[in-house]
């Protein structure tokens, strides 16, 4: 049975005179690593608020068609139940931070799930320790930069150990080594644990490698679902204008010039192993 | 020009975020700065358009020391865009957004008129004219900020994180405009984690980390430094860490365009490039 499962879902906004995504008919199993891309205002974000029920509960407007979570009826289950199995990080670090302090704001949702304390000290800190911010575990949220605002809340999410997380452009305000080791956090949670993660990234060249799934949306639909390779070296995807890995697009160049490499890559290391093979004939 | 030289600056909470910065960027120039959180990039920027004044040392902007000068003085020669454009809008439309200013800066109502329709078309915004900026989405909240500072037409244009939630596309067209403003004489600067986009658009690069600049120069120079950029917790972009990969393979390190790649590795397999 799938984690995720979604038939012909629609939504429109109350204000919206056309819907944000229609159509969407959807499978992911567990332990998938979907990455989640398209053009802004493509209904990427607008999805994702159905994975954890803030749509239709928080969000009024029209939900047509059908969504399961978890084996839960999203409708007809409240946010907070949907909280306990889907982890969400939004692109505004701001928008999800309120408690005084970054380790309280950690515990949260560990102390309202009535854990023992020993195992909420143990999880907050694992997580404060995983994503760098334990050091800064006394300071107020709302007096850091947004770069450590995003890590305390991937921390937060984290700290519930979900069997689904969600996050949405999670790193962009991270320095680039800073955001590589998020990503690297969330890949080992999501090979090691099994925890179904779901990326929703522009930046293909950072997160592509990691993917076992590569999904595009398009004006509210989604365009291509597959592979990572398969997806980012068809021609569709080039010309939705999403952005397709640098070596994969040097793949490309390539092979219209007549030099066939054996196989696509979508990072430096995959793209060096095929170019060696080339360069040393 | 901007003269930036060995300026310090303290908060009020005690942290020094800059530790002896000198920096000279000329008209016309494209700079970006990049480098690890709390590194004082957005420190640094702050002091151009005077909303922070050194604790040692002088900026000084065509001619103008920052610390002689009114904040709103300034503002007409130094646009800020934010970091968070949630920082930088208020207005119940994106019309009224970008008229703020102007209205401010004395304009009549046709040439503010005029401005705005100007700025909104720039920036792909046209159809947003009498929306909330709140009913859009983070990306689009980024170029209606983006157009009611470029609709005043300030010299210098400075850039905090400018393709945070931009995708692909929207990203090419911020580099073709940065080219344009760049050939009418205009300075700008942008702060960016952005690898790739500073990859594609090859401006200034200005590294810095702890409060100090680490480095400055070409892009192609500095992004294909693999020591250099870890100390500013950069990584390489894909293409430089593939050239440094192939070492040795006869192809040269600094490369950092995939096109450029390209040609190179053709001529090297003997094809026609």
């Amino acid at each position: 049975m799938p984690i995720i499962e979604t038939k012909n879902l629609k939504y429109t906004y109350p204000i919206g005179t056309k819907p944000a995504f229609e159509d969407i008919t959807l499978k992911i199993e567990k332990g998938e690593f979907v990455v989640l891309t398209g053009p802004s205002g493509c209904g990427k974000t607008t999805l994702c608020r159905c994975f954890n029920g803030l749509i239709p509960h928080f969000y009024s407007g029209t939900l047509e068609g059908e969504i399961t979570v978890s084996e839960l009826r999203v409708s007809e289950h409240p946010i907070h139940e949907l909280a306990q199995h889907v982890g969400m990080v939004f692109q505004n670090p701001e928008n999800q931070l309120f408690a005084l302090s970054v380790e309280k704001d950690t515990a949260f949702g560990l102390e309202n799930l009535g854990l023992p304390r020993e195992e909420i000290r143990r999880k907050v800190d694992w997580a404060l320790k995983t994503t760098g911010t334990f050091e800064i575990k006394d300071r107020a949220p709302y007096e850091l930069s947004g770069g450590q605002q995003q890590r305390v809340a991937i921390s937060s999410v984290l700290a519930m150990q979900p069997e689904i997380i969600v996050l949405d452009e999670p790193t962009s305000f991270l320095d680039p080594l800073g955001a590589q080791k998020i990503f690297e956090v969330i890949n080992t949670l999501n090979k090691e644990l099994g925890i179904t993660t779901i990326l929703v990234e522009h930046r293909l060249d950072l997160t592509s490698k990691y993917a076992s799934r590569v999904i595009i949306m398009d004006k509210g639909r989604i365009i291509l679902d597959g592979p990572p390779k398969e997806i980012l070296s068809s021609e569709e995807a080039r010309l939705i204008g999403v952005g397709i890995p640098k070596v994969t697009r040097l793949y490309h160049i390539l092979k219209e010039k007549g030099v066939n490499l054996s196989k696509v890559p979508l990072s430096a290391d995959e793209a060096t192993e095929v170019l060696l093979e080339v360069l040393a004939k | 020009m901007i003269k930036i030289d060995d300026v310090h600056f303290t908060y009020p909470n005690g942290v020094e975020a800059l530790k002896g910065v000198s920096l000279e960027v000329q008209d016309g120039e494209f700079l970006a700065i990049m480098g690890q959180n709390g590194a004082g990039k957005t420190t640094l920027v702050k002091h151009i358009n005077g909303l922070f004044k050194p604790s040692n040392g002088t900026v000084v902007v065509d001619d103008i020391e920052t610390t002689k000068v009114s904040v709103a003085k300034l503002a007409r020669k130094v646009g800020f865009v934010f970091q968070n454009p949630d920082h930088q809008l208020f207005s119940e439309t994106v019309e009224e957004e970008i008229s703020f200013a102007l209205r401010n800066f004395g304009y009549d109502e046709p040439a503010i008129n005029e401005r705005v329709t100007w700025a909104l078309n720039l920036l792909d915004l046209t159809e947003y004219r009498k929306v909330s900026p709140f009913m859009l989405s983070g990306g689009e909240r980024k170029r209606v900020a983006l157009a009611s500072v470029l609709a005043w037409d300030p010299k210098i244009v400075i850039l905090d994180e400018p393709t945070i939630g931009q995708d692909n596309q929207q990203k090419e067209r911020l580099r073709q405009f940065i080219v344009q403003l760049n050939r009418q004489g205009k300075t700008v600067i942008i702060v960016t984690h952005d690898i790739e986009f500073v990859a594609e658009c090859k401006p200034r690069v200005v590294l810095m980390a702890q409060g100090k600049i680490l480095a400055q120069g070409e892009a192609e120079k500095i992004l294909t430094n693999y020591e250099l950029v870890n100390q500013a917790s950069v990584v390489l972009p894909q293409i430089a860490q593939l050239f440094t990969n192939l070492k040795g393979k006869g192809v040269p390190a600094e490369v950092i365009d995939v096109y450029e790649a390209a040609k190179i590795l053709l001529r090297r397999l003997g094809e026609p490039a």
